[in-house]
């Protein structure tokens, strides 16, 4: 308790801790949120809640890991990554996702809960259980007395994450598929009567989240690091996100995910960084009350 | 088809004869060991399997272990335990009663040695043990349990009196040291912490950061903040490889500069390879280094250990040998010194001899307490010099001199 008291009295004693702390948050929150919206995207079109999703971001760290391996440059590795997870994305969609889409839900849980065991297992014997990360040599930029560090690295992800979620948004919006994924998730019976085939649209959108999350793990071991079993804390956070922000809601998933960054960075300040992702957790209990009590009964889509 | 099995037989006769032969030169003792060959224990779990497999190559190489005028070779029987307690344990039970394993090898880490050491004590079966350093398995009374390594407690504590030391050296009074403590909520890591706040306290140090770490970290930043708030001269961080990477790293990125900063798992994390000078004078505690003077007739000194073992096995040629792979090795030496001076292959009298073992190897003295633990070795402090991990503590070992305040 008295430590809890003394790190409360830091926040006021060195306000500028504070700016860090948010700004921490808010760059580590921007990759919960590329997460959190491919999460939010294969929810919302095939009713699918995949607990792998993590499991996608972890992955696509490998495969930026590995190109550097290989001595490719480590910034290749986001686009690289994108790439190799669409394409394993399909695959998983075509052996898995698309005989459980039509059932319900408890049988697609499970189905990416063994995925998602399957993943972490396959990574592990690939790779090893240690923790792998891609140092990229960039220098750090520090203000108010070297309080504030920003590595550059760390910024270079975050543009890149952004870029990413602004890319995606505008597909979605102007492109025919992007069109066509949305008229899926409002009614995918009348999108098939429309002449959409929504199994291509089913197969384009869990490849496009799995490629969202790849290149948001390629960012990730360049700025933090991975390890095979780490993909279970990126789905939490997705799943709290979502729940936060709601199926149909782009920036407030976005604002979710920055949100709980610099939250999480906040708990992790005041009771120890080891109820970090209990605040998380915390959060989405206070949601799910919030929301039961609110008993609301519109229907969410993607729009 | 008559022709088939004239060869089948043909070729049966041939292997027989050659396993007569092999069986004739040397009998087998065949030992059993649940080790982590997949799961988070992976990597370390295959280290300690290699230094197994490695110590049963160069004791047949040199004329096996003799009981009694004859000759026998170990064999291990392995079981992935997956890094589950309850799956350790499991196996631990077929091992003994289906395979009918009379002698245990160890897994790999405290908490999977915790889950197997009640099913071998049951049974009374002796385990020699060199991967579970928890002092919480030394305070049971098990009778036939046996560890090679120093207990967890004593991994970090040195640092704290070489942070005494330095402070004195420099003028100012042992107890205005200031520590601070990040470890992982996990029994080894809550050991290192228990040993250094004992320390710490028996000099008047004060704790100003007391945090543990989730057992998933990847961002300690919140940490580092108060670190650069708060000032202390020495920090101790202890979360397996995940935790020596993540503070290298961020230790770097954040600018912390803390006089003396003390971690485990420098080789795991491979922190001198993946951050390069981010890593300088960094102290990391070790069982073992390949530059102690030790030295026994079977392994040579612990130099020609890590030579002969590259040797053998090949992925470990551009790396470091871990201390994990040297400790395992120990431990089936210490089988081969036992059944020797047993001079029979009775459980009760290999025990007896596991027991009184007193013996010097590349890896360290061995000499058990009552407990069990090996009270002959201590555990060494090195320093990470120019992308080097050069002995600088205690000073009796030291092949270096310090270097501090860190930059």
């Amino acid at each position: 308790m008295d430590q809890i008291l003394g790190n409360i009295g830091l926040l006021f004693e060195f306000p500028v801790v504070n700016l860090k702390i948010i700004l921490d948050g808010i760059m580590i929150g921007a990759l919960f949120a590329l997460a959190a919206y491919g999460l939010a995207l294969v929810w919302g079109v095939m009713n699918v809640k995949n607990l792998a999703q993590g499991d996608f971001v972890i992955s696509g760290g490998y495969v930026s890991w590995w190109l550097v391996q290989h001595g490719f440059p480590a910034l290749l590795g986001v686009p690289v990554a994108f790439v190799v997870m669409w394409g394993i994305g399909w695959v998983i969609y075509k052996l898995v996702i698309s005989r459980v889409i039509e059932r319900d839900l408890f049988t697609s849980l499970l189905a990416t809960f063994g995925l998602a065991i399957m993943m972490a297992q396959i990574l592990n014997l690939m790779f090893g259980s240690d923790t792998q990360s891609v140092d990229l040599g960039y220098d750090t930029l520090y203000f108010f007395d070297g309080f504030i560090d920003v590595p550059i690295a760390k910024l270079i992800g975050v543009v890149m994450a952004m870029s990413l979620a602004a890319g995606v948004i505008i597909f979605m919006k102007s492109s025919r598929m992007g069109q066509a994924i949305r008229a899926t998730a409002q009614d995918s019976r009348a999108a098939r009567v429309m002449g959409i085939d929504t199994e291509k649209v089913y197969a384009f959108t869990f490849s496009l989240n799995s490629a969202i999350c790849g290149a948001a793990g390629a960012i990730i071991v360049m700025v933090w690091l991975v390890q095979p079993f780490y993909g279970i804390s990126y789905s939490i956070r997705a799943f709290v996100i979502v729940t936060a922000a709601g199926l149909g809601n782009l920036p407030g998933v976005i604002a979710a995910g920055l949100g709980i960054g610099a939250l999480e960075q906040y708990g992790a300040h005041i009771f120890g960084i080891g109820y970090q992702q209990a605040v998380a957790v915390m959060l989405l209990l206070l949601i799910l009350l919030y929301r039961l009590i609110q008993q609301r009964r519109n229907r969410q889509v993607l729009k | 088809m008559k022709k088939l099995s004239v060869l089948s037989i043909l070729i049966a006769a041939v292997s027989l004869t050659f396993s007569q032969v092999s069986l004739a030169a040397c009998g087998e003792i065949v030992l059993g060991s649940a080790i982590s060959l997949t799961g988070k224990y992976a990597t370390n779990g295959i280290h300690a399997k290699n230094g197994y497999e490695y110590a049963i190559q160069k004791i047949k190489e040199n004329g096996g272990v003799k009981i009694d005028g004859k000759c026998y070779n170990f064999k291990v029987i392995y079981y992935d335990d997956e890094s589950k307690g309850d799956r350790g344990a499991t196996l631990a039970e077929r091992l003994i009663s289906q395979d009918k394993v009379s002698f245990m090898l160890g897994p790999y880490s405290s908490g999977m040695t915790k889950a197997i050491a009640p099913v071998t004590e049951k049974y009374q079966i002796p385990m020699v043990e060199a991967e579970g350093a928890s002092r919480s398995l030394f305070n049971k009374g098990y009778k036939y349990l046996f560890a090679v390594l120093s207990t967890s407690e004593q991994y970090l504590a040195s640092a704290v009196a070489l942070a005494a030391e330095m402070a004195e050296k420099s003028g100012k009074k042992a107890s205005s040291v200031k520590v601070a403590i990040a470890v992982e909520n996990d029994p080894f890591s809550l050991d290192i912490r228990a040993g250094v706040s004992e320390d710490a306290a028996k000099f008047g140090m004060k704790v100003v950061i007391d945090e543990k770490l989730p057992r998933d970290l990847s961002d300690m930043s919140a940490i580092l903040t108060k670190v650069k708030l708060l000032k202390p001269d020495l920090l101790i961080v202890s979360g397996h490889s995940k935790g020596a990477a993540t503070a290298v790293r961020q230790m770097e990125e954040q600018n912390i500069k803390v006089p003396m900063i003390a971690i485990t798992h420098c080789e795991a994390a491979d922190v001198t390879g993946k951050f390069g000078d981010a890593a300088n004078d960094i102290l990391c505690s070790t069982q073992w280094a390949e530059t102690l003077a030790y030295k026994d007739p079977m392994f040579g000194s612990a130099a020609e250990y890590e030579m002969g073992f590259k040797k053998a096995f090949s992925e470990y040629k551009d790396k470091k040998v871990p201390y994990q792979t040297a400790q395992a090795t120990a431990a089936v030496y210490v089988y081969k010194d036992a059944f020797e001076r047993a001079g029979s292959m009775d459980k009760e009298k290999v025990r007896n001899a596991l027991s009184a073992t007193d013996m010097m190897t590349f890896y360290g003295g061995i000499k058990f307490s009552a407990a069990g633990n090996n009270i002959a070795k201590p555990m060494v402090l090195r320093q990470i010099q120019n992308g080097k991990y050069n002995v600088v503590a205690p000073s009796a070992f030291a092949s270096h001199k310090l270097n501090w305040p860190r930059k």
